[in-house]
């Protein structure tokens, strides 16, 4: 009976802190967006400069365009007109025209370019972060194995992706000639749900997504054996220890503390590895939404890089609400805070 | 277990044969296309997917710049009949790619809409073209209020001809507005599918041109490829991936002995000129607002090192008026005007002229002074990552450094170099825009000397150092109105510009940028070359009108 009270109570607890956390995410939505928002228009330039820039035509052609677009575009309203037509088309599920792939609308851009970076980055980001954890875990404090091991993990990490990419490209592709060096799926096929589709599109990924895994994994890696060193020391394990509990069970109780921080860096990661692929997609010449994110800061495109920031945005968020909620179950001290069990 | 099973077999059935497309028929093409494919529409040429106009939609003429030449191509001929009227004849059997006729009304359609909506980009051919007259069903006579004959045969190679069953009744919005993703021409190719990385070409089997020309597009498909990087470009060309490459590439020399590739020339330079590439300079600014003062720049900078240096030999230095060596430019070419006002690397010179200018070391800094004493500082700017061109700018400013000006080399992001250029906030920038091939010659001292860019806030079109002098203004609109066939009225306007621009120096001619062009002979073979010269081999947007399209004509697979 007191334990049905306690956690009617701790419902209600939970159900102000997921208030709060609710309230605090809209409130951050809203200054990100607006942030999003101005950012591009105070870059110095102008969106329509640079597209008249790519069209070599006659003179009176170009002063044509040049009005057009301006007024099709919105851009010589004022500034609060354009901010406020911005939200009200957001309400709308509205993210505007691109500039740089006229007339194209931003969200059919970015729905186009998004599964592909998805595509490659979640899977390397979920088996680096597994193996990264596990091998960091398994390193750590065995002298001999840890003395070889780390300066691999460095290396990986240290090393400049751009560079690793275009070795990797460069080895396998060219001098083995064992996978593809450019395109998500062969440049002879179109993109239909067949097996031959299947197989090409994983034939073009394994190159891209490996080299991934492994730049992100050394860092993971090391992430995890220092944490494991530290839990080690703390006071649990050596009471732990002295109690005589096996090194296995010592270690499992470590991992299970030292996973908390790193599920946190996941968190990060996720939200912001939306445009994380830039260099994947140039090293392997792959569609995604880094490039797009590219060129639309380079081409000052407004309507672009809003849209993309505003993916961003909402990544970061719901990764972290996820990792809010998720440390309820990993982490017992909070969510025994919440039902007030503690 | 038995669901699975159930499952599995049901996605098993949907899963369709796909099509693979045979790699002998196929041309993979790169370096015209450097964003996800994202409209089709012949009114938005600047970002169209680069084929729209050319194998999709096609043109009256076509001009071939190695030969100097206007190719009628959906006319059968046109020519002024008298100075005010130029005469078009269609030709016969024309077919849109959906089976109905090309006919003249759609070309008259064409015109007409851009009289009516202001906002298509050829519109102002409307403030002097008086009207359009239809003769007989294959015939069109343009009256020209004020024949601008230049700017009409560029306007001949470039507006594409649009069906009038497919365009009639749509407002311009709809028109400006629209991706066309579907576009509907009269060419040899349609667009068949497209993704991120590449847009997919196929053939037109009922082309008129089969027929009518004896013209056969030899590739099935024409996939054109979407390459972000050099590297990718150079391995997919070592390994026969890519046929027929338009992109800048480094190492040409190995790229040829080691993986057999194929360029325009077998030794140095390698690829054909694309444009004249040079510095425009700010003449508001002082000390480069004096004539003179550019002049000794001219002579300080070495334009070989640059060409060595930077491009590895692929490039040539300019002539001094900065003419390309193509035909239909070359022939104007000024000799006398330029060996008596032209400029070379000559250091000595350019310091007897900052001498004499009063431009002297007075602080002992090892940079001059101005003749009252102050010193100043100069920038030369090129977007940062044009890798060529911020070698370029370096040894420019190495080389003024060494007669004892200033200069510093800075390298803003492309969309602020952009904004620079455009609003002429620059001490010296290095460009190549608005200088690039042609149907007229007319087009380069245009470029070089843009009239209107003095006085509007922004100039898209040239002369971006801000210019003024109301001759060349005169001589610009005198050579617009002198027609083609008047060769030798045209060379004497052409003189009489290249003087004023070897005295006056807004914009010095440094090298001839390139038509990069590489290919691979891994499946097609029969690429254009110098020894066997049938087409212009560019396949960016706006240059199948000059050739590519004829690429597709002749090269063979086995």
């Amino acid at each position: 009976m007191v334990g049905g009270v306690k956690i009617i109570k701790g419902v209600k607890i939970l159900q102000k802190y997921l208030t709060r956390k609710i309230v605090v995410y809209l409130l951050t939505f809203f200054f990100a967006v607006t942030i999003d928002w101005a950012i591009p228009r105070f870059m110095p330039g102008n969106p329509i400069n640079v597209l008249v820039s790519r069209f070599a035509a006659l003179p009176e052609s170009i002063k044509v365009m040049q009005s057009y677009f301006t007024q099709a575009f919105g851009l010589d309203r004022p500034l609060l007109e354009q901010y406020t037509s911005f939200w009200k088309a957001l309400f709308r599920g509205d993210l505007g025209i691109s500039i740089y792939l006229y007339p194209q609308p931003v969200l059919k851009v970015i729905l186009e370019a998004l599964p592909y970076t998805i595509a490659v980055l979640l899977p390397a980001i979920f088996v680096s972060f597994m193996v990264g954890n596990r091998l960091g875990a398994f390193v750590a404090r065995k002298k001999r194995l840890d003395n070889t091991a780390l300066p691999i993990f460095y290396t990986l990490t240290a090393s400049p992706y751009f560079w690793f990419g275009i070795l990797l490209a460069w080895f396998f592709g060219v001098v083995l000639k064992w996978f593809p060096i450019a395109g998500a799926y062969s440049y002879l096929l179109r993109r239909s749900f067949s097996w031959t589709f299947i197989k090409s599109f994983l034939y073009h990924w394994i190159l891209p997504f490996s080299s991934l895994v492994l730049v992100m994994l050394g860092g993971w890696a090391i992430g995890m054996r220092n944490m494991i060193i530290y839990e080690l020391e703390a006071n649990y394990s050596r009471y732990l220890e002295s109690c005589g509990a096996s090194q296995k069970l010592i270690r499992k109780y470590s991992y299970r503390n030292a996973i908390l921080p790193q599920v946190t860096g996941l968190a990060i990661q996720l939200g912001t590895a939306v445009a994380g692929t830039l260099t994947t997609e140039i090293v392997f010449s792959y569609p995604g939404i880094g490039y797009i994110l590219m060129q639309g800061i380079l081409n000052q495109d407004y309507f672009l890089i809003q849209g993309c920031f505003l993916f961003i945005v909402i990544g970061v968020l719901l990764a972290n609400f996820i990792v809010d909620l998720f440390y309820l179950i990993l982490d017992p001290r909070i969510r025994k805070t919440y039902t007030g069990e503690v | 277990m038995k669901r699975l099973i159930v499952l599995l077999l049901i996605a098993l059935t949907i899963v369709a044969f796909a099509q693979t497309f045979d790699r002998s028929k196929t041309v993979f093409v790169g370096g015209g296309m450097w964003s996800p494919p994202s409209n089709w529409s012949p009114f938005t040429p600047w970002n169209a997917v680069t084929g729209t106009i050319g194998l999709v939609y096609e043109t009256l003429f076509l001009y071939d710049p190695l030969t100097g030449k206007f190719e009628p191509w959906l006319a059968e001929s046109g020519s002024w009949i008298s100075d005010s009227v130029f005469q078009i004849k269609l030709r016969n059997g024309l077919t849109w790619q959906d089976g109905k006729p090309l006919t003249i009304d759609d070309v008259l359609f064409t015109f007409e809409i851009a009289k009516k909506h202001t906002g298509i980009n050829y519109s102002p051919i409307w403030n002097w073209l008086e009207r359009i007259v239809k003769v007989d069903e294959r015939t069109l006579n343009f009256v020209f209020s004020d024949p601008r004959y230049h700017e009409w045969g560029q306007n001949l190679i470039s507006i594409a001809i649009i069906p009038k069953h497919v365009w009639e009744g749509k407002t311009q919005d709809e028109i400006l507005q629209s991706a066309n993703e579907k576009p509907l021409g009269s060419g040899s190719y349609f667009v068949e599918t497209w993704d991120s990385d590449r847009n997919v070409f196929k053939k037109n089997p009922n082309w008129w041109g089969i027929k009518l020309l004896g013209l056969d597009p030899k590739p099935e498909r024409v996939v054109v490829v979407r390459i972000l990087s050099n590297n990718v470009a150079i391995g997919m060309l070592m390994k026969g991936e890519l046929d027929w490459s338009n992109f800048f590439l480094p190492g040409i020399p190995t790229l040829r002995k080691a993986y057999g590739v194929h360029t325009w020339y077998e030794s140095a330079p390698y690829m054909l000129p694309a444009n004249t590439t040079g510095i425009f300079l700010n003449v508001n600014k002082y000390p480069l607002s004096i004539p003179e003062f550019r002049r000794a720049m001219a002579f300080a900078i070495d334009t070989s090192k640059i060409v060595d240096r930077a491009f590895e030999r692929m490039v040539t230095a300019s002539n001094p008026v900065g003419i390309m060596p193509i035909p239909g430019f070359i022939k104007y070419y000024p000799e006398e005007v330029a060996k008596q006002f032209g400029f070379k690397y000559d250091p000595a010179m350019a310091n007897k002229i900052l001498d004499e200018l009063g431009f002297k070391d007075v602080n002992k800094d090892g940079f001059r002074e101005d003749p009252n004493g102050r010193p100043f500082k100069l920038t030369i700017q090129c977007p940062y990552g044009w890798t060529d061109w911020m070698v370029s700018i370096q040894s420019i400013a190495e080389d003024l450094r060494k007669v004892g000006l200033n200069v510093e080399p800075i390298y803003p992001d492309a969309s602020k170099y952009n904004d620079d250029l455009f609003a002429g906030r620059f001490d010296i920038i290095l460009n190549n825009y608005p200088t690039g091939v042609s149907s007229t010659v007319w087009s380069y001292f245009n470029a070089v000397f843009y009239p209107a860019a003095a006085e509007s806030e922004y100039s898209y079109s040239g002369n971006f150092g801000k210019y003024k002098n109301p001759e060349v203004t005169e001589l610009l609109d005198q050579m617009n109105r002198t027609p083609l066939t008047n060769e030798e009225g045209i060379k004497k306007v052409v003189a009489k510009l290249s003087e004023i621009l070897l005295k006056e120096l807004p914009f010095i001619p440094l090298w001839y940028n390139g038509a990069w062009f590489q290919a691979s002979d891994a499946v097609w073979k029969a690429w254009p070359s110098e020894k066997n010269p049938y087409a212009w081999p560019i396949s960016w947007g706006g240059h199948w009108q000059l050739g590519g399209i004829k690429v597709l004509f002749g090269i063979k697979s086995e």
